[in-house]
């Protein structure tokens, strides 16, 4: 490394600008800045020396200057930008509707978008934010923030920490606020320097020669900002691994109690009751509404006790369950424990509980009752034993009856919604049994022979509850980056730095100088009042114009 | 009085005065030189009547809020309405920090089309379905639509500077591009005096579509040029349609809304039409000579002020506090839904506009350029994400 000596007397690292000290213009390196031939001072990082313009030699240091463009990182926004446009044109593949034909995304997006549905699906667009490309691009953004940053903060930080209040002359008259003044005298300076003060500047004083400066902190904010992304992406990352983040969804029906997925078999969740509450229809307010809609929903809600099993890692053992919750979840109320939080997020009303049942003789039009039995629809026996010596064997069991194309009967869905049986019914001490079909309003009899007849009594629903179960450790740095960001944000945008040079000349010239990151109306304003009274000129703004 | 006529009545008070208001701060505009960017008379009557059309806004804010019991921002009309309200409060902040009358000229005629083409939307009010019981929906709106109504103000200041500074002599594309954003806005005058034209007559016309052996009924509030899919008229004495919606746009309300759209066209174009036969110039090279005497420097600031002030207040309500109760009523904070994409890439376009200021060349006119197609990615969000994809956030 070849280290820069300047006259001062401060040793700069290589590819100084400006030296961190008096700010003297380091020559052969004004290109970097783009200060050859201008009469302003390139002042963005103050002339500090940042590696991604003083090394270009190495495949490193070209991978380095590559991510800390800013006009890269800008690029790099606008790819993630648009990438993300093209993923809403049509839905992601989780969003794809209940009715569609089909909610497999190879026949999904041919049949209800035609060709560009295709091509959609054939892209991966369907799965854009979860795509390698899509992540990869959040990752090169995350490293652009990185490299953008330290390229940046640790030159621009040596630098501030090295300033001296004594400046080079050349330092000063290629400032943007410059003025000399030949007949000021010390009384001048001190009340410049109080009036700075007045405004809360900062002054320090190193033989004779004077700084003001204010809103330092100011210039952090955008690296500020940027730790705030980047502990948001770590976090996000994170939350790709199971012990940071695990996501379950469980049924749980009314009166049931079952282990909550997830959890190791260490936390069962019994559901006393769920309960939909709608919107009262004769509510004046909002007849226009309810023209629309007849039914709005005001309350989803389930009542639910959660126990803790003592003694859960005793492999075979019944578990002894203790109450540790009682909650209603509604949306916008989770239940919290542990480290676990449930959600209300669905449910199924009405699901049939059981269906009684009731032998009669066929041709007995007063239905008499030769026996009865119940089968609970979520657990069924196999074979129903009656006290009059019957025999009701369940030959098949259809909780979710449909009648398929090819004219079989089968299950659409594992919940008994639309329950149908297949039943053998033995009469007390005959092993043939007669075969018949019951459902809801269907009671067919197989062979039209049949001496018996199985009629339904009764039946019992209940609603079943959608709960989803969530461990999210990640919550915290979400939360903790993102507020990071907005002080960032805050801190950077809402503040100036600040800083006026006031140095003496040995020939009693008294120069002025001023810079500030933004708004240069304010730091006017505060030179302004502060040389008023004073022998000391206003500092003229020398503002180039070429743009 | 009932509070819901005392609540709509306010509502239309606050939009005539807006209107009223522009007439002022047009006046203030003409001002001679040495008296721009000082308090004018005109220029402060203006305000005065801005602040009481606030006022009277705000009265219908806290009425519809007693008569529903939640703040009314909660369908497409209340949120619209609200954002239109924000907009007014960012314009006269602005005002009493810069004195800027002329932006008054523009702001506020624009943010009054906003509030009216909220009210073409069924302006009745709904109670809250479960999801959205909660404080966050106060917290939540209430800062997005004042980001967005601060980011609206660099929309205007950037429009204006592009009216101001591209020289319209003769036709290029810069000045061609600027007359197609004039002509959206006057899309949106179409849509809303079609809509107010057959809502006064109560047009209506219906037809049945049918949708999975399921007859259907689809209302029509304007004449059908565009029918449902697969459907038939049913009403009669009403325009025979010309032709269906096509296939590939999906939903009950397919047709009817690709109906608005063509109406929109129709009527906008007709009124740019008359407009441009009347000024006898492209509306660009009219509007130019009226900001002659706005320093456009002026104009930049402002535009780059209220992005630098609108982004972190975006920021903060529309994916802080939108994740926090995300994270409460669906118990995830992120789900990739079309309006948090939508707000993502709102978001994604103006850090690369603070980005860009930082290099040279891009303020001015380029910043001008960008502080449109933002609030156009704004207006999308509200507009098509909410009416064409579909969305968990359907109901605003």
């Amino acid at each position: 490394m070849n280290k820069i000596k300047c006259e001062c007397g401060h040793i700069n690292p290589e590819g100084t600008v400006l030296c961190e000290a008096c700010g003297k213009p380091v020559e052969g390196n004004q290109h970097i800045d783009g200060n050859d031939g201008k009469k302003l001072l390139n002042m963005r990082y103050d002339g500090s020396a940042r590696r991604s313009q003083t090394y270009q030699k190495s495949i490193i240091d070209k991978i380095w200057s590559f991510f800390s463009s800013v006009k890269v990182g800008v690029w790099l926004i606008v790819a993630a930008l648009v990438a993300s446009i093209f993923g809403t044109i049509f839905p992601q593949e989780q969003f794809i509707p209940q009715d569609a034909v089909s909610r497999d995304p190879a026949i999904f997006y041919e049949d209800r978008y035609g060709i560009w549905g295709l091509m959609y699906y054939q892209l991966g667009f369907h799965h854009m934010y979860s795509s390698y490309w899509f992540i990869t691009l959040i990752a090169l953004i995350g490293i652009s923030l990185v490299i953008c940053s330290l390229d940046r903060f640790v030159p621009l930080f040596r630098a501030l920490r090295n300033q001296k209040p004594k400046k080079h002359k050349k330092f000063l008259s290629r400032q943007r606020l410059y003025s000399e003044s030949i007949n000021a005298d010390d009384s001048d300076i001190d009340k410049l320097v109080k009036g700075l003060k007045n405004s809360r500047y900062k002054i320090t004083e190193e033989d004779g020669q004077i700084l003001a400066e204010k809103g330092r902190f100011s210039r952090w904010g955008p690296y500020v900002n940027h730790i705030g992304l980047i502990i948001i992406l770590i976090a996000a990352i994170l939350r790709t691994t199971p012990i940071m983040f695990t996501e379950e969804y469980m049924w749980v029906r009314e009166g049931e109690q079952r282990v909550i997925p997830g959890t190791n078999n260490q936390y069962y969740i019994e559901n006393k009751d769920f309960i939909l509450e709608t919107h009262d229809q004769d509510d004046e307010r909002f007849q226009e509404a309810f023209l629309k809609e007849e039914e709005i929903a005001s309350n989803f809600q389930t009542d639910i006790v959660v126990y803790e099993a003592k003694n859960a890692d005793v492999v075979g053992a019944e578990p002894e369950l203790e109450p540790i919750l009682e909650h209603s979840i509604q949306m916008n109320n989770p239940a919290k424990f542990d480290k676990y939080t449930l959600y209300q997020q669905g449910y199924q009303l009405n699901e049939f509980e059981n269906m009684s049942f009731h032998i009669h003789e066929a041709d007995d039009s007063e239905e008499e009752s030769l026996g009865d039995f119940t089968i609970d629809l979520t657990n069924p026996d196999s074979v129903y034993e009656l006290d009059s010596g019957f025999r009701v064997e369940l030959t098949n069991y259809y909780p979710d009856y449909i009648m398929t194309e090819n004219g079989n009967p089968a299950s659409e869905t594992d919940f008994p919604r639309n329950p149908a049986f297949v039943v053998t019914v033995y009469p007390p001490g005959s092993e043939e049994g007669e075969v018949s079909f019951l459902g809801v309003g269907r009671n067919i009899d197989a062979t039209g022979e049949n001496q018996y007849k199985v009629a339904i009594d009764d039946v019992e629903f209940r609603d079943v509850s959608g709960i989803a179960v969530s461990s999210d450790r990640t919550l915290p740095y979400f939360f903790v980056g993102a507020m990071i960001f907005m002080i960032g944000v805050i801190q950077g945008m809402y503040w100036q730095h600040r800083r006026v040079w006031i140095n003496k000349q040995n020939d009693n010239t008294l120069l002025l100088a001023a810079h500030t990151n933004k708004n240069w109306h304010g730091i006017k304003r505060d030179i302004e009042k502060a040389v008023e009274d004073t022998n000391i000129k206003m500092v003229k703004d020398q503002q180039e114009i070429d743009e | 009085m009932d509070l819901y006529s005392l609540s709509s009545g306010a509502l239309l008070i606050a939009f005539i005065l807006y209107l009223v208001a522009t007439f002022f701060f047009g006046g203030a505009i003409r001002q001679n030189k040495s008296e721009r960017h000082q308090k004018t008379k005109a220029g402060t009557i203006g305000l005065v009547i801005t602040i009481i059309g606030f006022a009277s806004q705000l009265v219908y804010f806290i009425a519809r809020w007693m008569l529903t019991g939640h703040a009314p921002v909660s369908n497409l009309f209340e949120f619209t309405t609200f954002l239109g309200m924000s907009m007014i409060f960012a314009f006269i902040i602005i005002y009493i920090y810069y004195k800027t009358a002329f932006l008054g000229v523009f702001a506020l005629p624009l943010a009054t089309i906003i509030i009216a083409y909220a009210s073409m939307f069924s302006t009745g009010a709904a109670p809250l379905v479960p999801s959205l019981q909660s404080n966050w929906l106060h917290i939540h709106v209430t800062t997005v639509a004042l980001g967005q109504g601060i980011l609206f103000i660099s929309f205007v200041a950037g429009l204006m500077y592009l009216i101001r500074q591209i020289d319209q002599t003769k036709l290029t594309f810069r000045n061609a591009m600027l007359e197609v954003v004039i002509y959206c806005i006057f899309l949106f005058i179409g849509f809303i005096a079609i809509t107010s034209i057959f809502n006064a007559v109560s047009y209506q016309a219906t037809f049945e579509v049918e949708r999975d052996g399921q007859a259907v009924m689809a209302e029509y509030q304007l004449p059908p040029i565009a029918a449902p899919k697969d459907s038939t008229l049913l009403s009669e004495n009403v325009m025979n349609s010309w032709f269906e919606a096509p296939a590939w746009m999906h939903g009950d309300e397919a047709g009817r809304k690709l109906n608005t759209v063509i109406w929109s066209f129709f009527a906008g174009t007709i009124i740019y039409g008359i407009t441009f036969l009347i000024s006898r110039k492209r509306i660009g090279k009219r509007l130019h000579p009226l900001l002659k005497g706005v320093k456009p420097d002026m104009l930049d600031e402002i535009m780059y002020r209220s992005v630098a002030i609108g982004f972190p207040v975006f920021t903060l309500g529309g994916l802080i506090f939108a994740a926090i109760w995300a994270q409460l009523a669906w118990g995830r904070f992120w789900g990739w839904d079309p309006k948090e994409v939508w707000a993502l890439i709102t978001w994604f376009f103006y850090a690369a506009f603070l980005h860009l200021r930082l290099s040279r060349g891009w303020h001015g006119e380029k910043s001008g350029w960008l502080a449109v197609v933002g609030f156009a990615i704004i207006m999308f969000n509200l507009i098509v994400v909410n009416l064409i994809l579909a969305s968990l956030h359907s109901y605003a």
